[in-house]
């Protein structure tokens, strides 16, 4: 049997560790929650990422390349990045696999000399983890859109009134006579 | 600070402390929290201690004997207000509105459970106001009042949208959010408010309004809808202001009359008032239905309030109606009768068009436009062509104030159904009186706390994006301006491509008008389905 096929059997027990070790980065009361109720209306967020992670952990075995890890990791993420955490706690859960599988595997990992392709299996996990990284950032960069969005929402009727949009539509052309609010505006 | 070392930085121990909650630090997270107050806003209304702070300061310029006012205030009102007391008292913390709070669920800081926000306050209620809690401390669940435990009273605070939410839940009918709005008003007395509350009620008390427009303004503003209406139906809307005599007052929320989606709202209701021809006034005075006071004290939630009634009675009208509106009903229907009494200068609002006495309005006078439009609807005083709004998939947020707070559930849905083709619900326990809050009201709506609009918005996000994969649903219905300001970056984030209304921008582009061209665009200027090349 080889590393994938023994991961493959092994998926129910590595997943749950993994889910569990996820949850327990929140605080205790939380991550008691998180665990406990199962309706992923009332818990969006054990919800969310015990299912991303069963997905993703599939996907991970399949292909690691493929472009269906990516809305797995975005779910996981999104979540990640309006919550408490630092950028290196929200990816770490991808290392949390890691340390799993080598306590899990052990004894497979020696008896069946499969190192190599743990070496690999990691390797891909780095990968993983900085892409994780990449969506975690553009979530970061999305919330800050979504703010300056929101402040133009609210001024713009308000600034058509005080003609200096008009004054924009007329002058779109002449981007020099444009002021540096007239400019923001515009975005 | 110094760059930590290699093998520091190689003991990065993610597992949060496990302290108990007394001896947990609240680490103020910028996201989280809204800005200070500005010292002109409080001065504008007597507010206590106007002045220039910071919330990331360590010094808070509190007044020097701030913690003889917080608990001379808290005893007075503990005294004043018997709910207040029994709340505080008869919580045995079991928990059951523990996982009901949408920040909660959405971000994980246990500081967000009702239980223990609300302990937050409790504890320094046993210390100051109990024999047991002076004399055991600590052990009988009390504290001191620190400005460390006074940073995080504010902090969580404002971490709460008075939605009531866990309120349904718990099994002594304890109301969290009254505890909030009472911790809210005990940090008011120390000139401790954010500046997205204090600023709209310093505006409103001058303009009569929160966003501070002015009479010429909001005309101006009504004009250039007008104009919209009039390119988009053939009808020319004439609405008037400040009319003396006319039967009824209409009172909207302010952000309606200016930021999108709300403004196809009002441009709605303009339209479907208009086609009836309702003898009808908006006021430049009370020119807000929304009463942000409500998020600071009791006092001046009343003086604000008051406006409407003054108004009602300066231009002798009959009755009042509400356009589509949160908090503005949760005042009207659970605070009014307190202030005020029952109205006796109005009369028991009664439909000009269908005759329909709105028995439920008998003591204040004021209905909601939903009652009276879902009323017209049962009649059949409108016609509709539904297919209008056949390019849009509907679902519908009930709004935590009109729905938990006044019991409305069918009524903005008897409409939807009437007006659009494709409406389908979100799951039950998401909806109704269990409805998720959209994150940010009770004047939380501020840009710079996103990241906790966006986690608070979280679970109610969560069920439009399982209506939106399973029946592809595009339009986010809702019958409130804090919703309708607040929604669309909840969506943009959590579930792009599903757009904001209110229920009456529906309406409108449904009605079919007298003497209307014929529509190629929405409210909004967009073809309507199958005009797409016209």
């Amino acid at each position: 049997m080889g590393f994938k096929e023994i991961l493959s059997e092994k998926k129910p027990l590595i997943v749950e560790k993994w889910l569990d070790a996820i949850l327990n980065n929140y605080p205790a009361d939380a991550s008691k929650f998180f665990k406990k109720q199962k309706d992923g209306f009332r818990n969006p967020v054990g919800y969310t990422i015990s299912t991303s992670i069963k997905g993703l952990f599939d996907e991970i075995i399949e292909d690691p390349e493929s472009e269906k890890i990516y809305p797995y990791l975005d779910d996981i993420m999104k979540i990640k990045a309006v919550q408490d955490f630092s950028p290196s706690k929200a990816v770490q859960f991808i290392y949390l696999l890691k340390k799993i599988i080598r306590i899990e595997l052990d004894n497979e990992i020696t008896q069946k000399n499969l190192s190599n392709d743990l070496k690999i299996f990691e390797d891909q996990l780095d990968k993983l983890a900085l892409l994780a990284f990449d969506i975690y950032m553009l979530c970061r960069e999305r919330i800050f859109e979504i703010r300056v969005k929101e402040l133009k929402n609210m001024s713009y009727r308000l600034l058509k009134r005080a003609n200096l949009v008009r004054e924009l539509e007329e002058q779109e052309s002449n981007f020099a006579a444009e002021t540096v609010l007239t400019q923001n505006i515009k975005g | 600070m110094a760059n930590p070392k290699p093998e520091e930085l190689a003991k990065i121990d993610y597992q949060p402390p496990k302290t108990g909650w007394m001896d947990t630090p609240t680490v103020f997270k910028p996201g989280i929290f809204p800005y200070a107050c500005k010292p002109k806003s409080l001065e504008t209304v007597g507010f206590p201690n106007p002045r220039q702070w910071s919330v990331k300061d360590e010094d808070w310029k509190l007044p020097p004997n701030w913690q003889e006012i917080f608990i001379e205030g808290l005893r007075e009102r503990v005294s004043k207000y018997r709910s207040f007391r029994l709340f505080l008292d008869i919580c045995v913390r079991c928990g059951a509105c523990a996982d009901k709070c949408h920040f909660f669920i959405g971000g994980g800081d246990p500081k967000n459970m009702p239980v223990l926000r609300g302990e937050l306050l409790r504890s320094v209620y046993r210390k100051y106001c109990t024999t047991t809690g002076r004399i055991m401390g600590k052990i009988a669940g009390a504290r001191d009042l620190t400005t460390d435990v006074l940073k995080e009273i504010w902090y969580y605070a404002f971490q709460c949208t008075e939605c009531r939410r866990c309120s349904l839940f718990c099994p002594y009918g304890i109301d969290t959010a009254e505890i909030t709005i009472l911790a809210r008003e005990l940090l008011n007395l120390l000139g401790l408010n954010i500046e997205w509350i204090a600023g709209p009620v310093a505006n409103c008390w001058l303009t009569g309004n929160h966003l501070g427009l002015q009479p010429h303004t909001i005309k101006d503003a009504f004009d250039m809808f007008c104009d919209d209406i009039e390119t988009i139906t053939g009808i020319r809307v004439t609405p008037t202001f400040n009319r003396k005599g006319a039967e009824i007052l209409f009172v909207i929320p302010s952000g309606s009359m200016f930021a999108d989606p709300g403004t196809f709202t009002c441009m709605g209701e303009l339209l479907l008032l208009h086609e009836l021809g309702l003898d009808y006034t908006w006021s430049t005075f009370a020119s807000e239905g929304g009463d942000f006071g409500f998020f600071t004290t009791n006092e001046m939630a009343k003086r604000l309030h008051a406006k409407i009634y003054e108004e009602a009675k300066r231009l002798k009208v009959k009755w009042i109606m509400g356009g589509e509106c949160g908090h503005m009903w949760r005042v009207w229907h659970q605070y009014h009768n307190t202030w005020y009494g029952p109205v006796d200068f109005l009369e028991e609002p009664v439909s000009p068009i269908t005759g329909t006495k709105f028995e439920n309005a008998k003591s204040n006078k004021t209905i909601h436009i939903c009652e009276f439009t879902a009323d017209l609807i049962k009649h059949g005083k409108l016609n509709f062509d539904k297919s209008r709004n056949d390019n849009l998939i509907v679902t519908f947020h009930d709004s935590c104030n009109v729905s938990r707070g006044m019991g409305m559930f069918e009524e903005p849905r008897y409409i939807i159904q009437n007006v659009c083709n494709n409406f389908y619900e979100m799951p039950p326990q998401t909806i109704r009186e269990q409805t998720f809050c959209c994150g940010s009201g009770a004047g939380l709506n501020a840009s710079e706390n996103m990241e906790s609009r966006l986690r608070g918005g979280l679970p109610r996000a969560n069920a439009v994006k399982y209506v939106a994969k399973k029946y592809g649903v595009n339009m986010l219905a809702c019958i409130c301006a804090i919703d309708r300001a607040a929604l669309p970056p909840l969506m943009d984030y959590w579930v792009p491509g599903v757009r904001v209304t209110g229920v009456h921008e529906m309406v409108a582009n449904a009605l079919i008008c007298k003497g209307e061209k014929k529509r190629t665009t929405n409210l909004r200027g967009e073809p309507l389905p199958g005009m797409e090349g016209e």
